[in-house]
């Protein structure tokens, strides 16, 4: 579908649709698209086409990621607020059932893998899998309906899947990071260190290899944590555009698009959910092994 | 795929609403989760109660209604006993009377036939004297015969 004027190609198709929302600051005297120059000391702006962005570096944010983001979090916040509000051992109905199922599930979840007492591991389990949830639910959403129709107002890019974005998995795997390390140090204190560089070589002249194999397995798991969402839901997204494109190619291959469309949304289904399961149980696991003494 | 401010800004998020999650979302959920939990387990528990009352009732109910009929057995075999005692009672009351009837009737009967023989005899000895007096003519004398005639009467 030529989403943006006449004479797209596939490939422009593409990477428009990979391009996300930029606002971000370009540096003194960058010549924009228009012949504009910035001036002193720079300037914040939205960005236009790669170019710019990649000058942005890391002086610049996902717009569109951080919004929807944030959204579906606050929708999460407040669908699950409004059951924390209403809850009582009366009969439960309708949508607080669905929540204390999930609840529920995920309390099950933790209490199979985490055996420690540490009151945030599971409601940051439950905010994790719902909250992912919906990031790569907005991958079932027909991939040019919600760009389409926010370029006829003017927006020129809009990435709604915020799980594609790898700034928003890192986000959330740092974030996890940061927990495992501080409940290490917190739970095993000199034991971290014992364990960083006493293993798996018990002899003090292993010491530079244990700590080098240690902490790269340690740096490993927040980059398996966000990578791995990441390129699942990367890879999901661009099938969908693929197919999506399809569509531009002729006439003849319009009902087998629409069919791959359908297939390949009604198997995103079970990746979607397993992915956001497998970030949760991961969390928690490592949670635990943080928590856990050797 | 440009890391930049978006990594920070998503890491603020989700700590905030982690947070959110932990102070407002997970507790009461888990809470009333909890209280239902228990409020069934009582519930479960009371019926169970209830069901062991009743069968402990029940076995009351059949224990009494056992012992009653043994009573009533009781009751009504002692009347039975008690009817047949009467019966018999009744039967010798009566058998005595009849025998009691029977000897007062037969003594009147031999105190009549006594008096009879008696009368009779006298008049015995009397024909006897009086044949005596016609065989004998005048010898025989009342007055002078009254003890042969005396012993007469007492040998009948």
């Amino acid at each position: 579908m030529a989403a943006n004027g006449d004479n797209q190609t596939v490939s422009e198709y593409i990477v428009h649709h990979l391009t996300n929302l930029t606002y971000g600051k370009l540096p003194e005297g960058f010549q924009r698209e228009d012949g504009t120059v910035i001036s002193a000391g720079g300037q914040w702006t939205l960005a236009h086409g790669p170019n710019e962005m990649s000058v942005m570096g890391f002086n610049a944010i996902h717009v569109d990621s951080m919004l929807w983001s944030v959204g579906l979090g606050l929708i999460f916040c407040w669908l699950f607020r409004r059951v924390a509000v209403k809850a009582s051992s009366d009969t439960p109905s309708g949508w607080i059932n669905f929540v204390e199922m999930v609840v529920e599930f995920v309390d099950g979840t933790v209490k199979d893998t985490f055996h420690g007492r540490n009151p945030l591991v599971a409601p940051l389990a439950l905010t994790i899998f719902v909250w992912v949830f919906m990031m790569n639910l907005m991958d079932l959403i027909p991939v040019d309906l919600i760009p389409h129709s926010l370029m006829l107002v003017g927006v020129e890019y809009q990435k709604i899947v915020p799980s594609t974005d790898p700034n928003i998995t890192m986000g959330m795997a740092i974030g996890v990071f940061v927990l495992m390390l501080f409940y290490s140090i917190k739970v095993k204190g000199f034991g971290f260190v014992k364990e960083l560089t006493l293993n798996p070589f018990n002899h003090p002249l292993f010491i530079p290899l244990n700590l080098f194999m240690e902490v790269v397995g340690l740096l490993a798991k927040p980059f398996s944590l966000g990578l791995r969402l990441f390129g699942n839901m990367y890879a999901g997204e661009m099938i969908f555009i693929l197919i999506a494109a399809l569509f531009s190619v002729g006439i003849f291959w319009m009902l087998p698009a629409a069919l791959l469309q359908v297939g390949w949304a009604i198997f995103h289904i079970l990746v979607i959910t397993l992915q956001a399961f497998i970030f949760m149980v991961l969390t928690i696991v490592y949670l635990s092994m943080a928590h856990e003494d050797h | 795929m440009n890391i930049n401010l978006t990594l920070i800004g998503q890491l603020i998020a989700f700590v905030a609403f982690v947070a959110f999650c932990m102070r407002f979302v997970w507790p009461p959920i888990m809470a009333a989760m909890l209280e239902r939990q228990n409020k069934i387990a009582d519930g479960l528990a009371a019926a169970d109660r209830a069901g062991h009352d009743l069968e402990l009732a029940q076995q009351q109910v059949a224990d009494q209604l056992a012992e009653a009929k043994k009573e009533a057995a009781v009751i009504v075999e002692a009347a039975n006993k008690r009817a047949q005692a009467m019966v018999e009672e009744a039967k010798q009351a009566a058998t005595a009377e009849a025998d009691r009837v029977k000897t007062a009737a037969s003594a009147e009967i031999e105190q009549e036939r006594a008096r009879a023989q008696e009368q009779l005899m006298s008049q015995v000895s009397a024909l006897a004297l009086a044949g005596a007096e016609k065989v004998l003519g005048a010898e025989i004398d009342a007055d002078k015969h009254a003890d042969i005639l005396k012993t007469l009467s007492s040998d009948n």
